[in-house]
């Protein structure tokens, strides 16, 4: 565990670094923030949603083009605190693995996976922030 | 040419790849992906043994999950989604050209499991398992079924309640563990195990209950085996009079535990085990899981282990242990004459195919054969059937076009395999030829 919180502070200096040069919050940028996704992605999620992002049949929903990945920013950062667990339906499919939450994600890191799969597998999007991830996780303590 | 029918060039292609075959050196490094792709054309798209044929008995019915087959050679197929509102479909062959001509359905109920016996046709949701009486025509009298059992626990994990019959009328229930590994969160990276778990005491193992008795509940059944995550693959073995199951084996040990176990070794481990089944029987999960190259029984590191301490004294060992993830999603002791004499009580085993492999490539897709003598293996397990994803490369990253699921041997001995990506069942003879 200690070694794993090092390298979540790691990951999350450069979105820092990036932070006092620019002076606003943009977490060095898109581009920053997509790379250090895919790390995060690699880490937390290949291994059920796949290196393509396309889930398995049945149990694992695919996060392509669907209205959980491109739509609303908050439902997408609860999933990742929070899990899921139960059905879900997705285009008429029916996935139903659980997910474990992942609230021990930095918000850095939870911005740059969410950024990043919403740039990726053929989505577009616009970037999460750690700003408004943090927003989100002070609402869910209510 | 223009009109030349497309299958005839494949025959063409078929003869070539034989003649090339016996060309020398040169042309075999070409030709068996050439030789494969023409046989898999002629096989209904699928690989098989020498012999052996293939055809498509009928497709499109969706999620085809396990089939039965009644003495006259109707198939029943139990689906997890509805086609045309309904989700038992019988294929009936009327013209005997070796393809369902006549198709009708009936029930409405999502699940997998289904079996005949003594006039009648067992089907299960994910909660409850119902009966079906057969007419002397070999029709459904009604589709208002009987209720043999209900209430059986289904938590979105391992819900699908295959199963099995024996000859004295009983009936075995697959209640898969409502986890991965019996952790207090599930699949959550730091929650310990629980000890005792608690899922044991109502899944995670083999209820039997009894065929003739209807509106039974937990209270009814016997906890007959226990320490199973979940099994899909669950048949009575006639030569043996012993029940047999394919365990899925846990998931994410690298995920969960990334010092322990890299990204390769969680590809490969733990085994997918066959096991025979007595009643008591105990195989372990979640406590321990089993390691194919060490081949020991392992302490699960959500219980302290390391990879490398062995456990489990009291589980019982499996009889075939098979690469991990490949997910075995029926089990067919096969006791026909149609096929060589290597095949006769022998054990076919459909894998759906693995995703827990990720970022490896992944694996199954198959059809795998075991040969028995005296009730026990007698060989190495070999693929019998391959190519239902389509390609290598499908099968590496997992988007197979079918997946292999059900598995049910007909009155003349010809196997049935049905996939429940596309609801593809597909009939396999062997002519010798």
């Amino acid at each position: 565990m200690r070694l794993y919180i090092s390298k979540a502070a790691l990951l999350a200096m450069p979105g820092l670094v990036g932070f006092a040069l620019t002076g606003s919050y943009r977490q060095g940028g898109l581009t920053d923030s997509i790379e250090r996704g895919k790390k995060v992605y690699a880490e937390q999620c290949l291994s059920c949603h796949q290196v393509d992002g396309g889930g398995v049949p049945h149990m694992i929903p695919p996060l392509i083009k669907t209205k959980w990945v491109l739509g609303d920013k908050a439902t997408l950062v609860n999933t990742v605190l929070l899990g899921l667990n139960g059905e879900i339906e997705i285009d008429g499919n029916t996935f139903h693995n659980v997910m474990a939450p992942h609230s021990e994600l930095s918000d850095l890191q939870i911005a740059d996976v969410l950024t990043f799969v919403r740039n990726s597998f053929g989505n577009k999007a616009k970037a999460v922030t750690a700003a408004e991830v943090k927003k989100i996780r002070a609402n869910l303590k209510h | 040419m223009k009109n030349l029918n497309p299958r005839y060039l494949y025959l063409i292609a078929a003869l070539c790849g034989n003649a090339m075959l016996a060309c020398g050196e040169d042309s075999t490094r070409v030709a068996p992906a050439f030789v494969n792709e023409a046989r898999a054309a002629l096989s209904g798209g699928l690989v098989l043994p020498e012999g052996f044929q293939a055809a498509v008995f009928a497709d499109g019915l969706g999620a085809a999950r396990h089939l039965a087959v009644n003495n006259n050679g109707d198939v029943y197929v139990k689906l997890a989604s509805r086609k045309n509102g309904q989700t038992i479909i019988r294929l009936r062959d009327a013209k005997h050209e070796g393809r369902a001509s006549d198709i009708s359905g009936f029930a409405n109920y999502k699940g997998t499991g289904i079996a005949i016996k003594n006039g009648y046709l067992y089907a299960s949701s994910d909660e409850d398992i119902y009966r079906y009486k057969l007419d002397a025509q070999n029709n459904v009298i009604s589709d208002k079924p009987e209720i043999v059992v209900k209430g059986l626990l289904s938590r979105g994990e391992h819900e699908a309640k295959a199963i099995a019959l024996d000859d004295d009328g009983n009936l075995y229930v697959n209640i898969g563990a409502y986890s991965n590994a019996c952790q207090v969160v599930d699949r959550k990276k730091g929650s310990p195990g629980m000890n005792p778990c608690p899922i044991l005491d109502s899944a995670g193992g083999i209820w039997q209950f009894k065929t003739a008795k209807l509106n039974q509940t937990y209270g009814d059944g016997v906890r007959y085996a226990t320490g199973l995550r979940n099994v899909v693959g669950i048949r009575w073995n006639t030569a043996t009079h012993s029940l047999f199951v394919m365990q899925h084996g846990r998931d994410q040990l690298h995920d969960l535990f990334p010092d322990l176990y890299d990204s390769k070794q969680s590809a490969e481990l733990p085994a997918e085990c066959m096991y025979e089944l007595h009643k008591g029987s105990n195989c372990g999960w979640p406590y321990i899981y089993y390691d194919q190259f060490r081949h020991a029984k392992i302490l699960a590191p959500e219980f302290g282990g390391d990879g490398k301490k062995t456990a489990g004294g009291d589980a019982q060992d499996p009889v075939v242990a098979f690469p991990g993830h490949m997910a075995p999603n029926d089990l067919l002791f096969y006791s026909g004459s149609q096929f060589p004499a290597k095949y006769r009580n022998g054990a076919f085993i459909a894998f759906h195919g693995s995703w827990n492999r990720a970022p490896e490539p992944q694996k199954g897709y198959l059809v795998a054969f075991v040969p028995f003598k005296d009730g026990k293996p007698s060989g190495e397990w070999e693929v019998f059937a391959d190519n239902f994803s389509g390609s290598p490369e499908q099968t590496a990253s997992g988007r197979a076009d079918h997946r292999p699921c059900g598995l049910a041997e007909g009155p003349d001995g010809s196997i049935y395999v049905c996939d429940d990506n596309k609801g593809t069942v597909w009939k396999i003879t062997y002519s010798g030829k």
